[in-house]
């Protein structure tokens, strides 16, 4: 860790959160999210060309088109914000979840109905 | 030094895409199709099998833009499918009247719901063509309640009439965008139009094409057609604005949809109808849509639980309670079909509901908050139709809740959604609860049937040359609405574009306009975009809100229109994509103009247009049962009305079939051979 005593002068960020990530590993610059993006939330990189740049996400929409159209498994996600993280509970054991809770049960996996890549349509 | 000037030095990285606001491109074609959603599609697909050259202009990418662009799960009128028994004359029946009541949609449109009835299912067959399931092709669901055996159709809601098809949409639109490469209909992503020209640059002239702008390189575009078709959404963010509200603090629409169609079609003197009907809304501090528990719309008609696992009952438009959940997706004795919806709704059109007098019993205390959408108690395949079909179809739903709640471990057999925890008036109305309502000063145009583009018989404006389809039009509305009227004007505007002449556009107007769009570039201080458009949402939150009266109209015209000449010769932009959202605050602030002009043009409130004038407070007068027409001329606004079955007077039929017959401009190329989509 760098010296955490180094501290910066920065405007507030643009919005509450991220709205997509992008992991930097798996990501081959391809620019396919930002091609169908409504809002122009992502554009290209200037610098590397690589991996797209988050420049606009307090236009963001979330309907998710980066992440159905990125051909790059687990690249690119959705960044659920706090305020639209819901609660449930367990019918059997009224237990209670919430969306992002520490020690979540295990995923659903089954797919919705009629799922196939966006490729395959 | 302003916030807008301060990161600019020389570490700030340059614009990605390369600018040139000087460059002109020069496009021509026949038929110009502005906006590429639901409707411009399917328009371009139509014309284009007319014969016609055909362009679509679009701010973001036709692969996935409008409201329809991330998916589309249930739709609606298709009641000329096989296995409905109900004819277009009642869908339309039922349009018209099953909604009384209901903010906006009274006055509806007639004309294209007849268009829509029609056509509704012949456009859901094309889009099975294109490669969207709309049947249950891997068996999923056999024996399920909703499903029809011989035709695999699945229905939602109302499993007796049959005319809502559940889908299987999520990617609707690139079928739409791989048909309209396959016909070689011409694309133009990213431009926005911010003009329509007309024949000698006149007001109430020949519309003869557009002008915009790329919003990433900054280049002008001038396109010249023989006729336009203008299939944008309504305006969106005009009471509440603010970025740091989730999802562009836009509810259901595409935060595309601002109002640029009413902007450029009302500057260029087409007449548009209902501007001044609208509805609450709670801006962007809601819940992602569909992703909360609750028993409307998408997840009709879930159980619901109170905090104990105890049921809230349904009951029958009687108020008989419904004993088993089959029951609740069935029409009640003698009636034609239902409606989904909340009370108060007539009598011949009410569905099941939650018992109407929930609120109170919450408060007598023998239901306890918070609610539980209870899936897991639904029958199976009700409930993978709720969740898997349609949660997993439906617009922005996919990506943005099935998946990252499956992902964080929700599983609908075993968990049930927390409903919101509402206060138990609101608990008690019988809308999806992902919402509430927000203050009274916030407000809506969008999502069902606000005001739009007058049109006739050729779902043709007012305007030579100028046609619309959709949610532009008077009343539009929903997906299939948008298909419908979209195919159908389409074959009208081809018609006329294939028989009429190209005319040269006029130069002063093509100069006054570039210099009006490119002024806030050569600004380099100012008002940034975001203060603007907050700005107008103030004007429209104080003098234009749910109680209305003359004198705040009248001031609040005055104070747009000083904003526009003050504060407006201000505003500046750094890069293409500032100048674009400075170019819809722009669009806003006019229909901001009209939506005051028509309501003070409506001396009367109406329920139906949920709108109340404080100054004249008598509820929809009979008098006061018509349509305000309102209309930009040379010098100011002029004002009219027109009856709200137009489409049934002279110089038309007294009856739908006969104008649908005379006027479709359907032929052998755009007709579909019965059954030929079928399996
Ligand atoms: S979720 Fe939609 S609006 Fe947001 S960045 Fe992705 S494509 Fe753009
Ligand atoms: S689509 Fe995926 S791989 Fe391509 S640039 Fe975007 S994140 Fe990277």
């Amino acid at each position: 860790m760098s010296d955490y005593n180094q501290a910066y002068m920065v405007t507030n960020p643009l919005a509450p959160c991220t709205v997509v990530e992008i992991n930097p590993d798996n990501c081959t610059g391809c620019r396919l999210c930002i091609e169908v993006c409504r809002t122009d939330v992502l554009v290209p990189n200037p610098e590397t060309l690589m991996v797209p740049i988050v420049l606009f996400p307090d236009e963001c929409w979330f309907c998710g088109d980066c992440v159905a159209y990125c051909p790059e498994p687990d690249t690119i996600k959705m960044h659920v914000p706090i305020t639209e993280k819901v609660g449930w509970k367990d019918k059997e054991s009224g237990d209670r979840y919430r969306l992002g809770m520490k020690n979540p049960p295990p995923p659903y996996t089954t797919p919705p109905v009629g799922w196939k890549s966006v490729r395959e349509k | 030094m302003s916030i807008y000037e301060a990161p600019l030095n020389e570490n700030t990285p340059p614009w990605p895409y390369t600018v040139d606001y000087d460059k002109v491109n020069e496009v021509t074609t026949d038929v110009l199709i502005v906006g590429g959603g639901t409707a411009g599609c399917h328009a371009a697909i139509n014309a284009r099998k007319k014969g016609a050259k055909v362009l679509v202009i679009d701010k973001a990418n036709v692969l996935t833009s409008g409201c329809g662009g991330s998916g589309v799960d249930h739709w609606h009128n298709a009641c000329t499918n096989p296995a409905s028994g109900i004819s277009p004359e009642d869908q339309v029946d039922e349009f018209q009247n099953c909604r009384k009541g209901i903010a906006t949609s009274e006055y509806g449109s007639r004309a294209s719901h007849y268009i829509t009835a029609r056509e509704s299912w012949d456009a859901l067959q094309d889009v099975e063509e294109w490669g969207i399931d709309i049947r249950d092709v891997n068996d999923e669901f056999v024996g399920a309640d909703f499903r029809d055996e011989e035709t695999k159709l699945m229905f939602a809601y109302d499993y007796d009439s049959r005319t809502v098809v559940r889908v299987q949409g999520a990617y609707i639109k690139k079928a739409m965008h791989d048909e309209m490469r396959r016909l070689d209909v011409q694309i133009q992503n990213r431009v926005m139009i911010t003009s329509l020209l007309t024949a000698g640059g006149k007001i109430g002239g020949r519309v003869i094409g557009a002008t915009g702008f790329h919003i990433r390189t900054g280049e002008f575009y001038i396109f010249k057609a023989k006729s336009t078709i203008v299939c944008t959404g309504p305006s969106t963010r005009l009471w509440v604005f603010s970025t740091e509200l989730v999802g562009a603090n836009s509810i259901h629409d595409d935060p595309n949809d601002v109002g640029d169609g009413n902007a450029i079609c009302y500057n260029a003197g087409a007449e548009f109808g209902q501007m001044e009907a609208g509805g609450r809304t709670v801006g962007g501090f809601r819940y992602f849509g569909y992703g909360t528990g609750n028993a409307h719309n998408t997840w009709f008609a879930c159980t619901i639980v109170d905090s104990n696992g105890k049921e809230v009952p349904w009951v029958d438009r009687d108020g008989k309670e419904i004993k088993n959940v089959a029951d609740r997706y069935r029409l009640a004795k003698g009636q034609k079909m239902f409606y989904h919806g909340p009370p108060p709704h007539p009598y011949e059109t009410q569905g099941p509901t939650l018992i109407h007098d929930l609120a109170e019993r919450i408060e007598s205390g023998e239901f306890v908050l918070p609610f539980y959408a209870d899936l897991p108690g639904m029958p199976e395949l009700e409930r993978k139709a709720i969740f898997g079909l349609m949660v997993g179809n439906e617009g922005k739903t996919r990506h943005g809740v099935y998946e990252p709640y499956t992902d964080g471990g929700y599983d609908p057999n075993k968990h049930m959604m927390q409903a919101n925890v509402l206060p138990p008036e609101e608990a008690g109305i019988h809308k999806p609860w992902w919402n509430g309502q927000g203050p009274p000063q916030w407000r809506e145009t969008a999502f069902g049937g606000g005001g739009g583009l007058v049109y006739d018989w050729d779902c043709r404006s007012t305007l030579e040359g100028l046609y619309t389809a959709g949610n532009q039009m008077l009343g539009g509305g929903n997906h299939s609405q948008s298909a419908s009227t979209g195919r159908y004007a389409g074959r009208k505007a081809a018609d006329y574009a294939l028989s009429a002449d190209q005319v040269e556009v006029d130069k002063s107007q093509l100069s006054e306009e570039r210099e009006r769009v490119y002024a806030p570039v050569k600004r380099s201080a100012g008002i940034g975009w975001k203060e603007f458009q907050a700005g107008l949402c103030r004007v429209m939150q104080d003098y234009c809100a749910t109680y209305k009266a003359e004198e705040t109209l009248k001031i609040g015209l005055e104070w747009l229109e000083s904003i526009k000449e003050s504060e407006g010769q201000q505003v500046f932009a750094r890069n293409p994509h500032e100048l674009a959202r400075i170019m819809e605050a722009f669009s806003r602030l006019t229909v901001g103009q009209m939506i005051m002009e028509a309501s003070r043009a409506r001396k009367a409130s109406s329920r139906a247009c949920d709108f109340e004038r404080v100054d004249y407070p008598e509820v929809d007068p009979p008098d006061w049962d018509k349509y305000v027409i309102i209309k930009r001329e040379e010098d100011g606004v002029s004002i009219s009305d027109k009856p709200c079955d137009y489409w049934l007077q002279e110089p038309y039929a007294s009856n739908y079939a006969e104008n649908y017959d005379a006027h479709n401009g359907l032929d052998e190329k755009t007709t579909r051979v019965i059954g030929e989509a079928a399996e």
